[in-house]
């Protein structure tokens, strides 16, 4: 579970408060995703993803299954939740428009060059693209925060997180936790 | 506020950003920029392309320019409104016609019909089983269960729903007469692996009334555990199980000829091997726990993988009665036992094909339409309902067929949440 700032929590109850569900409009509502997610596309909060340049069908879907429950993660359900599939589908273009984000700083040569290894090995760029990028239902890994990219490749390797379509639960049997580890770390710089 | 400042106090403590080197922003070398003309570069001999690890998913995908962007296709989560369904572009033959059966059916998939006509419908990436009725004319879709792991597997047999989750089966008793609230289900078994692989299931009721399990292989192509890649059966109550079918990939449907008893399924070939081989298979098991349908070492009954076949002959294995075409994801299969159709479908065996995502130019986003001959194997296999595929896109995906109690054809759709309806009416 991600812990929040307490000023994040307190952007949210004050989001949440400003209006009733139906009436926000995206304009209304994006301060409180960005609150946590990052003004320009990168989030600073350790634990939550940065959204910038993320693919509006894949923002749709997760926003779906927190609004359904069906993915389960603190404090996105509640985020979520009166969200219409209008809102979903408005939130999934405005998001997409956020600058991509930054990758991490320094790399180290040697590591990111090994990495190279493994995102060939895996075929990361056949669903997320030559430049990671996303398309479509896949999501924009490349310069994703290192913490998310480990928490998340590990979740789909136990199953602790089932995707939507079940193929990176596939594609993560195959990865060791040194592997992971290393992908992490590279593709949060690339 | 608080927050923001936080936030971008964070910001600015990374904000400094170091130098990094050039090449970690540009694609990695050898994988062409979608729209190059360039073929890829070939790598240099000091980094050479790592070998694949045996078992891993990715086994054998090529580096080449189109092929490195194949991607499965998952639907959206929101079913799309009647009005934009793309029925003016399905197509069947002369003398049918298709027209919309129930909408706003998200992620529809596997289909079971119950003794008063309700129909019942699961899904694989969401979390709910649906039953559409007909209320005054018009289909009335409502959930009779949610929270449930990839609840594709649905079957409907003596008044109860059985209801298969990725590694469960539930059963919901007299489900017809309390649809407004529905029971709590049954538990007939969990010891089912949990592998989310291929772990999805389509599920039946056979006419010796034991119900019928799949367990997929945990992956694309790899020597499967002695519990998978096989067809299960068991008793109603979930006892006695048995494996009555070995060296299945991943079937999603089945069914029994009406003629003959024998369950007949399809099953699903392994990817990134060839953009033509292998075919999907039908297959036909007529001995039930001593027949092995070839996986990994056999594929489409005639030729061997090329890392799992050596030392093995085709002519080990129970070859298919036919083949659906390359990747093309033969799913939901039922034989047409109505009398709606012509005489020419009786037991003719109707096929849902998901479509592709493995080949450059797509093959499927189909409802085809097989005649078995008197020696069993397919003589024809034939378009049904077509038109889900547009200029290499699908504007729609079939999953499963069911032969309603009127003699006409649902089809189920997951791409748009929709359910058509096929019916002669010459």
């Amino acid at each position: 579970m991600r812990r929040l700032t307490a000023g994040a929590v307190l952007a949210i109850l004050l989001a949440l408060q400003a209006a009733p569900a139906d009436a926000e409009s995206v304009a209304e509502r994006l301060p409180a995703c960005l609150a946590c997610h990052g003004e320009s596309g990168t989030s600073a909060q350790a634990g939550v993803p940065s959204l910038g340049g993320m693919p509006a069908d894949y923002v749709v879907t997760q926003l779906y299954l927190f609004r359904e429950k069906q993915r389960v993660a603190d404090p996105m359900n509640a985020m979520a939740e009166g969200l219409s599939d209008d809102d979903l589908r408005a939130l999934g273009d405005a998001v997409a428009k956020l600058p991509p984000p930054k990758p991490a700083g320094e790399a180290d040569a040697a590591r990111m060059a090994a990495a190279q290894g493994l995102v060939a090995k895996h075929q990361c760029n056949s669903c997320h693209g030559a430049d990671l990028a996303g398309q479509d239902q896949i999501p924009r890994i490349g310069a994703q925060r290192e913490d998310y990219l480990l928490a998340t490749l590990r979740a789909y390797k136990s199953n602790a997180r089932a995707g939507y379509d079940p193929a990176m639960n596939e594609v993560a049997q195959g990865l060791s936790d040194a592997e992971i580890v290393e992908l992490a770390y590279a593709i949060a710089r690339r | 506020m608080p927050s923001r400042h936080l936030c971008l106090k964070g910001l600015l403590l990374i904000g400094v950003l170091l130098p990094w080197p050039a090449s970690a922003q540009q694609a990695p070398s050898g994988t062409p920029t979608p729209g190059s003309a360039e073929p890829a570069a070939p790598k240099p001999a000091a980094a050479p392309a790592p070998a694949q690890d045996r078992g891993s998913a990715l086994f054998g995908r090529p580096e080449g320019a189109d092929a490195a962007k194949l991607a499965p296709i998952a639907g959206p989560p929101l079913p799309t409104a009647a009005a934009r369904l793309p029925l003016d572009k399905l197509k069947v033959p002369d003398g049918f016609k298709v027209e919309l059966f129930a909408s706003g059916v998200a992620n529809a998939r596997s289909m079971a019909q119950g003794e008063k006509g309700t129909l019942f419908v699961g899904t694989r990436s969401l979390d709910r089983v649906y039953a559409i009725r007909q209320i005054d004319g018009k289909p009335v879709v409502k959930v009779i269960a949610s929270g449930l792991h990839r609840p594709n597997g649905v079957a409907f047999h003596k008044g109860a729903l059985y209801v298969a989750e990725l590694s469960k089966v539930w059963r919901f008793d007299d489900i017809e007469n309390n649809l407004d609230t529905p029971p709590k289900p049954v538990l007939v078994t969990d010891d089912l692996p949990k592998d989310e692989a291929h772990g999805w299931k389509f599920i039946a009721v056979g006419p010796d009334e034991k119900l019928y399990v799949p367990v997929g292989a945990p992956g694309n192509i790899l020597m499967p555990p002695e519990t998978h890649a096989q067809i299960r059966r068991m008793d109603l109550d979930g006892r006695n199980v048995e494996v009555v079918a070995r060296g299945v990939r991943n079937t999603v449907g089945f069914d029994w000829n009406p003629d003959t008893k024998q369950l007949t399924f399809t099953d699903n070939g392994r990817d990134w091997l060839s953009e033509d081989i292998p075919n999907d298979e039908l297959n036909v098991l007529s001995q039930p726990g001593k027949q092995h349908f070839g996986y990994p070492f056999c594929h489409q009954g005639d030729f061997t993988d090329p890392e799992y076949g050596w030392g093995h002959s085709c002519s080990e294995f129970t070859a298919p009665v036919g083949l659906l075409g390359p990747h093309s994801a033969a799913l939901g299969m039922r034989f047409y036992t109505g009398s709606q159709f012509p005489a020419a479908y009786r037991n003719a065996v109707l096929i849902a094909r998901h479509g592709s995502w493995n080949r450059t130019r797509k093959i499927g986003g189909d409802v085809v339409v097989a005649k078995l001959g008197s020696d069993g194997k397919v003589a024809s296999l034939e378009p049904f309902l077509t038109g889900f595929l547009q200029d290499n896109r699908y504007v729609g995906r079939p999953v499963d067929v069911l032969v309603a109690r009127d003699g006409a054809l649902l089809v189920s759709d997951d791409y748009n949440g929709a359910i058509y309806r096929v019916s002669y009416a010459p």
